[in-house]
């Protein structure tokens, strides 16, 4: 059954994020998000977010509260790649709306969308501390920095051709 | 030093440390975030097969340091003993770097930096660029210098030797009259007096305290913070046992954004070994002194960095702004009395304790000590991180650290203090940067994000970006900021689309006083101050979008127009050729000409013109 083991899978989360968090209880619940978000495609399940729940002892109501509120948790199913575009002010003079022109007309999805392949999400992150190099992407846990447009389309075509062979 | 029962600080195991770099040949390549993200890890990888290839990996000794800085130059190295800096990097030099100047002896001239106003190259950058020897270092003391994920280089450079002093000669109150009598103030932004904030936290009865450590940077431009815990992550680790110390408190936390993933698997290292020393956990140094230490991720909310909503996501909860008082002194973490400082305030501790709070107190000015770490970026020939006594002048910063506006372009502002702060336009260039100073002209010292812009920047854009960027950040529990940015953001919308009307200047004042006055938290209070501070020195570019519908920095689309100027162009098609929507039309070796009704004003043609043909207008 599909459920058991997301129990499974859930549960050894929550334990293993206890041990890493021992100086309080009650505060592991976006921990236990991040990580289950690492499992999954990139987003928590809403049977995930109920063993969570459950197992924490919180209303579920809570913890949906947390996830809707913060920009790197997501409800709804995201591609294999998550590219972050910095969204601040650094990038942005030194020519961040070209690039992030580029990722539209690349990926043919606007941000939050995904592309059909399922391969890549677009989102706006903020400052991501790289202004030395902007304009600066974040792929995954990967970054990418003093980019033109070139540069953007090359990259991208790498993930691809990662994507496709892994799949 | 006083050993005793108590245990100490195994120096003389690490000490030969130093030495050994000396003696031997040591690479360091910096393995800044900034470096790794222009292909640091791909030269050493090729650095690391040659060295093999000549035989030389046992003799050559190879560190990854944190950020030395000058991000624009990177991937950056520097070889010891002699000290020789080269820049801008690829995994292709390493054959020449190796067989040249470790076998030969030979500089390699063409990786070197070259002085940009005498045109020198410059082969110790360390002691000739002006962009190094401008700086005084204490927050950022070691990065660039040894391994961060190493405790005994970081030992070897005096670390936790203060912990060392402060556990064995000092009790609390001396701890805290240190920090007072050396005129520190917290570097997150509003600067406030830390000995003060030190003092307060231990004056609140209560067994239960904590020490916090606010590493949710999220200042558009601001990097300092990801750069000391990447670079030099037990600088922060031992300030902040020494401020449970001085507390009496015996837990604490780093609240680090999830953007930051490297700094994170950092200080996890760095955690690891300082309890492996004995450095954090039970009975410290045999002191009797107990603290303990853990990392907590944010997820993605800028709010978060707002105290008050740190201390809300510190436990799991969605990070929204408490009210205040009760100050986080008094309640804060599960409701026990906190002690909240940012990552440079606790970088600066440590070297305050070792060397004394008078050495500290000369340098900077008379209400702000000490130096201040900046970064700069945007429109500037070298950006990367600085830090300087405070009290320099803006003109160092920008012509002389920072080598100049690229291009031959005019300086036009600095926006310091992010989306809180404001811009520092041309006439105050000769300003001291200091608190108070900055206060005065409407803007403030904020993390210390540095963003530089040029004529060719529109002042109104740069308030919408910044206002745009608090709307998508407001977490929403009080109205003025959630709702009334957004309409702000709607009139700037509005204005910068040529469809500005007259009092909309007006409106946007008042309603931006309103915010400040009656927002929740100090993000709310201070997100309309990018707006209010652009009016007040560029009013004149409002009006003239508003009244004359054009931008004049030619940067707003609606408001903008392209040309070709025909005595320029000689029909190669290249424009032609890259306009995504057809607009450019003409027959092959003539003339070519823009239709406006068609063009979408991307810019492209302009960025493929060999012959300069091609100009932006904006309606005269």
């Amino acid at each position: 059954m599909v459920v058991d083991q997301t129990l499974e899978k859930v549960k050894d989360i929550i334990e293993a994020v206890k041990k890493e968090q021992s100086l309080e209880e009650g505060d592991i619940l976006i921990n236990c998000l991040h990580k289950v978000q690492d499992v999954y495609q990139n987003f928590v399940p809403s049977e995930a977010a109920e063993i969570v729940a459950e197992s924490l002892n919180v209303p579920l109501s809570k913890v949906y509260e947390v996830l809707t509120f913060y920009t790197m948790f997501s409800t709804k199913t995201r591609g294999t790649f998550i590219i972050r575009v910095c969204n601040s002010l650094p990038c942005h003079v030194t020519g961040g709306a070209k690039i992030i022109e580029t990722l539209f007309e690349e990926l043919k999805v606007g941000f939050g969308g995904t592309t059909e392949d399922g391969l890549f999400t677009l989102e706006k992150t903020g400052c991501l501390g790289l202004c030395g190099v902007g304009p600066v992407i974040m792929i995954n846990d990967q970054f990418y920095g003093n980019l033109t447009p070139e540069r953007v389309v090359e990259i991208i075509a790498g993930y691809r051709k990662k994507g496709r062979a892994g799949t | 030093m006083n050993t005793g029962e108590k245990t100490s600080i195994p120096n003389e195991v690490v000490a030969p440390q130093v030495e050994a770099r000396a003696a031997t040949n040591t690479i360091l390549l910096c393995a800044g975030g900034a470096c790794i993200s222009s292909g640091e890890e791909s030269c050493l990888t090729s650095l690391r097969a040659t060295l093999e290839k000549y035989a030389l990996q046992d003799v050559v000794k190879v560190v990854e340091t944190g950020c030395m800085g000058m991000c624009d130059a990177g991937p950056l190295m520097i070889l010891y003993p002699e000290g020789v800096f080269y820049q801008k990097l690829k995994p292709s030099d390493m054959e020449l770097i190796v067989s040249e100047h470790l076998l030969k002896g030979r500089i390699v001239e063409s990786k070197l930096f070259e002085n940009p106003n005498t045109k020198v190259k410059i082969t110790s950058a360390y002691d000739d660029h002006p962009f190094f020897t401008k700086q005084v270092k204490i927050a950022t003391r070691n990065m660039g210098i040894i391994d961060p994920m190493s405790i005994e280089e970081y030992i070897a450079h005096d670390g936790y030797f203060s912990l060392q002093k402060v556990l064995q000669e000092m009790t609390p109150e001396q701890v805290i009259d240190t920090i007072k009598r050396s005129g520190l103030r917290g570097r997150g932004g509003a600067g406030f007096p830390t000995g003060l904030k030190w003092e307060l936290a231990r004056k609140v009865p209560g067994n239960e305290k904590y020490v916090l450590c606010n590493a949710d940077e999220g200042d558009p431009g601001a990097f300092m913070d990801r750069s000391i815990l990447e670079g030099d992550p037990h600088s922060v680790l031992e300030a902040m046992v020494i401020a449970g110390y001085a507390i009496g408190a015996q837990k604490g936390y780093i609240y680090i954004r999830a953007e930051y993933p490297l700094a994170i698997e950092r200080l996890n290292e760095g955690i690891k070994q300082a309890k492996a020393y004995g450095l954090f956990g039970e009975n410290i140094m045999g002191s009797g002194f107990s603290f303990d230490l853990e990392i907590r991720m944010g997820a993605g909310a800028f709010v978060c960095g707002e105290e008050t909503a740190l201390i809300e996501s510190v436990e799991g909860k969605r990070g929204q702004p408490r009210v205040k008082p009760p100050f986080p002194a008094q309640k804060g973490v599960w409701n026990k009395p906190t002690l909240n400082n940012n990552v440079e305030t606790y970088a600066n501790i440590p070297t305050i304790i070792l060397k004394g709070p008078e050495w500290f107190a000369s340098i900077g000015t008379e209400k702000s000590k000490g130096t201040k770490v900046f970064c700069l970026a945007g429109k500037i020939k070298n950006t990367g991180l600085v830090e300087v006594p405070i009290g320099i002048t803006l003109r160092e910063i920008v012509y002389d650290i920072g080598g100049g506006i690229p291009n031959n372009k005019a300086f036009k502002a600095v926006q310091t203090g992010g989306p809180s702060g404001g811009c520092i336009p041309a006439q105050y260039l000769d300003m001291p940067i200091d608190y108070e100073s900055l206060k005065t002209i409407g803007t403030m010292m904020g993390s210390g994000g540095m963003v530089f812009m040029d004529e060719d920047t529109c002042m109104v854009d740069v308030a919408k970006f910044f206002l745009g960027f608090s709307v998508d950040e407001s977490c929403g529990k009080c109205t003025p900021c959630r709702e009334g940015n957004r309409v702000m953001h709607e009139i700037l919308e509005r204005i910068t689309s040529g469809e500005g009307e007259e009092g909309d200047i007006e409106k946007l004042e008042t309603l931006g006083q309103s915010i400040i006055d009656s927002s929740l938290c100090g993000l709310g209070q201070s997100s309309p101050q990018p707006v209010l501070s652009t009016i007040r020195y560029f009013r004149d570019e409002y009006e003239a979008h508003i009244k004359e519908k054009r931008c004049p920095a030619k940067v707003c689309r609606p408001l903008i127009r392209y040309q070709i100027d025909e005595s320029k162009c000689v029909g190669c098609t290249a424009c032609a050729k890259v306009c995504p929507v057809s607009a450019i039309s003409g027959e092959i070796k003539k003339p070519h000409t823009i239709d406006p009704e068609i063009c979408t004003r991307c810019g492209s043609c302009i960025g493929v013109c060999r012959f300069g043909a091609i100009s932006r207008v904006t309606p005269a």
